[in-house]
Formats: structure tokens, sequence, C-alpha cells
């Protein structure tokens, strides 16, 4: 038999249903759920409560990253809701949007390539600043407004970001390299 | 079976007797064996008070194998038959090992794992390892007087797959149940957190014989969570002695070295690092076979200076992780230092200028991985008391993948992922009718597959033919609480799967094991059947105890029904251990398990309930 895994994350952990989110409560309930499951507890146990225990040792570690992260946390909540950021095939985004990441992105792309160190950082506290008006945007429709629509379209743009912060961690540790 | 052994704080669990288990440091250089005695961790000795076990086996002509001390006085002398340093082969194919050329042995690229010709015949570096862990478990069950239960063993945290799975086989040869394969750094972060009541972030720098980890771990109220680690799976203090030998034939006026020369210079070169972590210089002296003399004096700059591009190759592993970790070194509360290598001056000052603090040493660090394995042991083994309810959160080092088209990887589960952990990935057919999908199993950071550690190939057959696009292939990974892997494949409209353990290409097949098992057990005299046997009422009995402890606990989960079915399995398991049928016996604890299933599943939400009460509860708003 497999466990019940039909539980939502949220509830998993005990807490509310939201994308604002205590991390301290989060991390408590974590921590507390995986010392009843985690497989060490467990290891002394024959074959078949050991799999049972990695299964739900595994299901709280998925939840735990789903709602840790701002992103994975939004995109899991608008899936609650009905709304599939992950198999949509809508992604037009708005040109001024698209336009700014151009010069984003070879901004990042000329730094790279004069190896300064200094620029990737500054892009990069940046683009921090930005990342997280959008999270600022995606709590009021998600929590307050209730406008799945426009934190769909919050969440796509937060995507182009985090992207762009990945490409920039990766020129930094080729630099240092 | 089924059953949780849960209790709450304050609230013994069912008495029990102490189970013997043992932490195992089966290191590069040295091994080690420790167990907790009266809520103590110590390192066990043996009868002549040593309690490094030099990793080295010498296969002897007549058959017999020396292992240890005797093995080491013989490096020189028969080096072609005396292994040292096996842990750098395991799991690994001949193009990885690094310094080939001055190795005395006789390599066999045999598929997968490189292999040794010696004297008693070809070796895999799994039975070498095998070899030592035989030794070390002989030493714990004279030490503590009774068969033990399972042994915790380390490995580096940058251990990939194939390492990992060559080392869990060499304890099933040696007759070991692993309990955990259990990262180093890990290791020494339980022994030298709980020694100290540590909280806060911590970098442990673990540079061993012939292996680099650093781990950036979180303490917080007896968690152990892993942030990121790192490292080099062959880097270590063998590199150094390397580089003193090739000083050696540089500023000695000698010809070419034989190999039993290789091996002495070897071992001077070791001597000379060795003193010169209490001394500013050391004469190097040694009469070669031809007659040839080598006088020379090393100096701690000089050594500092050959060995700066090694020290500097710890750094860079060093900053990924922090990288990884999200953190900067001003993060970092204390750095440990572990492994005999972390002795050497130079690193010491290379760790203090990075961190930007005096690292800890306050721990012997040839011991404290082996002490923190024999804590975890404990606990594993079902040894709790109150005092050891801490969790460990451990990560996957390497990003594991597959290969698609072009020779490229697509990363399914990646590095510092909290294991366990699952993933799945949906593929689909690209020809009308295909009926068959194959699949590389790589593991690595890099693009191309080619640069990547292959894992397995498998192949899904029997897909219905559908038309190109429409079979939707599902790929799950698993990795389970030792890293290791897993990997099913399942095509969702017709059910047909596929699912493979990792290991084919670079371990050993489980025909290969049960061959080597069976052959060391005529080889001492064991009988199987006997031993099969013993094993079975062992793990039945246990089984009843803790179903029976489970009954007790939580028996109101259960209706009248459910609850005498299992008493019947009980009384049916028991009257089986009377017999002398070992097979009858494991159908029995079969039967058992099956019908605790449900009952277990309940405990487990009844604990998690319980988890999730224990503190504050929010009201849900829904």
């Amino acid at each position: 038999m497999n466990p019940d895994f039909t539980q939502d994350f949220f509830a998993l952990f005990g807490l509310p249903r939201a994308f604002r989110i205590d991390l301290a409560l989060l991390d408590k309930a974590y921590h507390g759920l995986q010392s009843k499951v985690h497989p060490d507890r467990h290891a002394h146990l024959p074959e078949t409560e050991r799999r049972l225990s990695m299964q739900w040792a595994t299901q709280v570690n998925e939840a735990y990253r789903t709602l840790k992260n701002p992103l994975q946390r939004a995109r899991y909540l608008l899936l609650l809701n009905g709304v599939d950021t992950e198999h949509e095939s809508n992604t037009s985004m708005p040109a001024a949007f698209l336009m700014e990441q151009m010069e984003w992105r070879e901004a990042v792309a000329e730094a790279r390539a004069a190896g300064d160190h200094h620029e990737l950082e500054k892009l990069m506290l940046r683009l921090q600043h930005q990342s997280s008006d959008i999270r600022g945007e995606i709590e009021r429709d998600l929590d307050e407004k209730k406008n799945y629509t426009a934190a769909a379209d919050a969440l796509r743009r937060l995507m182009f970001i985090e992207k762009l912060e990945r490409e920039i961690d990766e020129a930094l540790e080729a630099l240092e390299s | 079976m089924a059953l949780l052994q849960l209790s709450e704080p304050g609230q013994s669990a069912a008495p029990h007797q102490h189970r013997l288990a043992v932490g195992i440091d089966l290191g590069t250089t040295n091994s080690l064996v420790a167990t907790v005695r009266n809520s103590i961790a110590v390192v066990l000795s043996d009868e002549h008070g040593r309690s490094l076990l030099p990793s080295i086996v010498r296969y002897k002509a007549d058959g017999s194998i020396d292992v240890g001390s005797p093995a080491q006085g013989a490096q020189a002398l028969d080096p072609r038959n005396t292994i040292v340093s096996a842990k750098r082969f395991m799991g690994r194919g001949l193009k990885d090992v690094a310094h080939i050329e001055s190795m005395p042995y006789d390599f066999l690229d045999a598929e997968g794992m490189v292999r040794l010709r010696t004297v008693a015949g070809v070796k895999s570096p799994v039975e070498v390892s095998a070899e030592i862990l035989k030794v070390l478990r002989a030493r714990a069950e004279a030490s503590l007087g009774g068969e033990l239960v399972g042994a915790v063993i380390t490995v580096p945290a940058y251990f990939d797959d194939a390492q990992r799975q060559a080392t869990k086989d060499a304890a099933r040869l040696a007759g070991i149940n692993v309990l955990r394969l259990l990262n180093e750094p890990t290791a020494a972060a339980i022994a030298y957190g709980l020694d100290n009541a540590s909280e806060g972030v911590y970098a442990v720098y673990d540079l061993g014989g012939g292996t680099f980890d650093i781990s950036i771990l979180k303490l917080s109220r007896g968690v152990f969570e892993v942030l990121a680690t790192n490292g080099d799976a062959a880097l270590g203090g063998d590199d150094f002695d390397q580089r003193v030998y090739c000083w050696i034939l540089d500023n000695a006026r000698i010809g070419f070295p034989s190999i039993e020369d290789t091996r002495r210079l070897l071992l001077k070169a070791r001597e000379a690092k060795e003193m010169l972590t209490s001394h500013d210089e050391t004469p190097i002296n040694a009469v070669l076979g031809s007659g040839e003399q080598v006088n020379l004096t090393l100096g701690i700059d000089a050594f500092a200076e050959i060995t700066k591009t090694l020290v500097s190759k710890t750094l860079a592993p060093t900053r990924k992780a922090l990288r990884d970790a999200g953190l900067t070194v001003d993060d970092i509360k204390g750095v440990v230092m572990v492994g005999g290598a972390t002795r050497m001056p130079q690193i010491q000052h290379a760790v203090g200028e990075f961190f930007k603090q005096e690292p800890l040493t306050n721990l012997d660090p040839d011991k404290v991985v082996a002490l923190g394995a024999a804590m975890q042991a404990n606990v594993l083994a079902g040894n709790r008391t109150f005092s050891d309810e801490w969790l460990l959160l451990d990560v996957i080092p390497l990003s594991l993948g597959l290969e698609t088209m072009g020779g490229l990887t697509e990363k399914v589960i990646p590095r510092n992922a909290t294991i366990p952990i699952a993933k799945a990935q949906d593929f689909t057919t690209f020809k009308d009718g295909q009926t068959a999908m194959s699949f590389h199993v790589v593991q690595g950071e890099r693009e191309l597959v080619a640069d990547c550690r292959s894992l397995a190939r498998f192949e899904l057959r029997g897909i219905p033919p559908m038309v190109a696009g429409a079979a939707r292939i599902r790929v799950t990974f698993q990795v389970d609480a030792d890293g290791l892997l897993s990997v099913s494949a399942r095509e969702m409209n017709s059910g047909v799967e596929a699912s493979i353990t990792v290991k084919p290409s670079y371990g050993l097949s489980d025909d290969e094991i049960a061959g080597m098992l069976s052959d060391s057990m005529q080889h001492a005299g064991d009988d199987m059947q006997a031993r099969s046997l013993r094993e079975q009422q062992v793990e039945a009995k246990r089984l009843i105890e803790a179903t029976e402890a489970a009954l007790e606990e939580d028996g109101m989960l259960l209706a009248a029904g459910e609850r005498a079915a299992i008493d019947e399995e009980i009384a049916a398991l028991r009257k089986r251990i009377e017999g002398s049928d070992h097979r009858a016996i494991k159908v029995g604890i079969d039967s058992l398990n099956a019908a605790t299933q449900d009952f277990a599943a309940r405990r487990m939400d009844k604990s998690i309930k319980r988890a999730l009460t224990g503190h504050k509860v929010i009201e849900l708003k829904i």
C-alpha cells in the first residue's frame, strides 16, 4: 500500500494556504515531520516499513522544497486554484518587458566577456531588487485580490528574472575557477 | 513489517536489548571502527592497542591474505600484490585513476571497474575493501562480544553513485549489514556538533588520504542540515606524497626507479610530509635496490611551494559550496578540520586565510569521522535514548540526469537536493510505431554526456505501437537516504514498466557478488545454510518483537478482525522459527509484513498528526 499523499503541502505542514508564509514556522514544521518519518528513524525496522518511511520522507522534502521557494510556492498555489503555469501554451509577454529582458541579457553577456566581476555583482543586486518587487506583486494578487490571471503573469516575469540570476551565477562561477 | 517504533518525548520505547552496531571509516590510508559504549563513542583497538588499521591488503601465493600492519611492512618487498589506497579504484575505470604510471599494480581494464591481477588471482577493488572490512568486523565482534546488527559506513560526500554502490557491495561481501552510508563530513559534524552543543552554520573541510570534501551545514536544535557539498573524489594526502616523490626524482641523481624503489620512495615522501607538520625541514635518506643513494633535505617552504596548486585545488570547490549554499565566508561560524592531511601547516594556513578565522582542530582529525559514524549507528540500530534525538538531513553531491538527443544531459535531480528525493520526467516516442526506448543515466554537472559519469543504460520494451509523440513515458528517479539511485520507466497509457537499480555499467552485478560471497564462505569454512537459517531466525524474532510493541502501543487503531489476523500471523511465524527451513521462515516474515502494512501506514499517519500538534497550530483559512 502506498501512503496517501492527497493532502496539500500547506495542510501537511499545518500552515495557512497563502503566498505570504512564515519561513521559521515552515522550517519548524518540516523538522518536526522529518524527525517522525525520516528513514534514519526506521533503519532498524524491516523492509516494508523502511520503504514507507522513504516514501514519506521524499514527499515531505518535496513539499518543503515547493513551499520554501517563492516561485515554486506561487506556481503551486496557482495550481491549487486551477491555473497550471507549467503546461500552459499562453506565454505571451508585454513587449516592454521583453525589450528590457534583451537589454539585461546584453549587459550580462558584456560583463561576462569583459570578465567584470564587479559589474556582474551590480547587475545581480539590481535583479534581486526587481524580483523582490515582483514577489510583492504576486503576494497582493494571490493573497488579497485573488486575481490569479495577474499572479500568473507576474510569475512568468519572475521566471525570466530567475533565469537571468542563474546566468549571472554561472558567469561568476566561471570567473572564479 | 509495518510498525513504527515511535515514542513521544518523556515516554520510553518498548524495552529492548542493546543492539551491537558500529561506525566504520573506510579510509584511503587508514580505516577505523568505533561504537557507542555507555553513551560514549569510542574507537575500538586491536589486541596490540592500535586503533588505526592501515588500509593495505597483501595477497600471498598460498592464498592467505594479510591486512593492515603486516601488509604495510611488505609494501616495498612485494608491491605488486600489496594493494594500498584501494579506495581510489572503487567504482572507477582505468582511465579515471590518476598517477597510474607510478603504481606498481598489474591493472586489468575490466568492464566498469578496474581489476588488479595478483598472485592470488584477479581482484576487484570491492574485494580488496571487503578484506579490510572483514578485519574491522572481526575486531568489533571480538571487542563487543557478539554478532553485529549492522554498521554505518562512511563515504566521501563527493562520491558518486558508482563509488557508493561499490562501497555497499564491499560491506555485503564482508557480511556486514549496512544501516546507512553516511557522508564523512556529516559524520564529523555529528561528532563535533554534539560534543560542543553548537548552533549556526559550519563548514567541514575534510582532506583525507585520497579524497577531498567540503560541506556546509546548518546546526539548529539537534538538526544537522547539509546546505551544500562539493569536493574532489581524487585529491588527498596521497597527492602530496606524489609531489614530494617527484621532487625527490628531480633532485636526487638517480636512474628511473624500479617498482620496489618507487614504493620505497613514496614511503619516504610520506614520512617527510608527516615530519614537516612539526619541523621546519626534514632529511630524506634512502638506499635503492640499485645501490644508488638518496640524501636530500626538504624544507617547509619548498614543500609548500611544490604543493601550492594542490592546496588551491581545494579552495575552488569550497567557493562553489558556499555559492550553492547562498552564503559568504562571513556567515560561517566555525570551520571543522577533518582528515589526517589537514595537519599540514600550509593547509591550516590556507583554510584560515580563506575563512578569515582559525580552523577548529580540537577533535582528532583521524578519528572524528568514525566517532560520528558510531553515534549515528547507535541511533539507527534502535538504541535510542532521549538525548539522542537528532536529525540528519543530507544532500546528493552531483546532479543526476538522462542523455537526450545530441549527447546532451537533461538534469532530472539537481546537486545539493535534500535526500531522499524522487523526480519524474516525461518523454515520448519520436517515430511512428516505435515499441522500445532506451535510456542512459548519467551523473555530473557538465552539459555533454561524454563529460559526465555514465551510471547505467536500460531499455523500456513492449510499448504498444502508436503514432510518434502519442506515447507518454514517465521516467522516475528515486534517490534513497544512502544517496543511491534507482530508476524506473513506465509507459503511462499501457502501463508497460521497466525498472532498475542503477549499477550495471560501473558496479558489480548481483551474480558476481553472490559468487564472491560463496567463494569467501567456502574459504572461511562457513556453512551458508546454517548462516541463512540463523539470519532468518533473528530477523523473524525482531519482527515479532517490534510488532508486539506496536500492537501494545497502537492496538486501538485496529478493528477486532484486523487484530486477530495479525495475531494469527505472529503465531504462525513463531511456529516456523522452530523449524530448520530458512525459506519457510522467510515466507512467514513476508506474510506478517504484508498483514501489518495497513497498520503501519495508520501508525505513520498518527505520528505525523502528532508532530503537527506538537507546535502551535495555525487556523487554516481555506
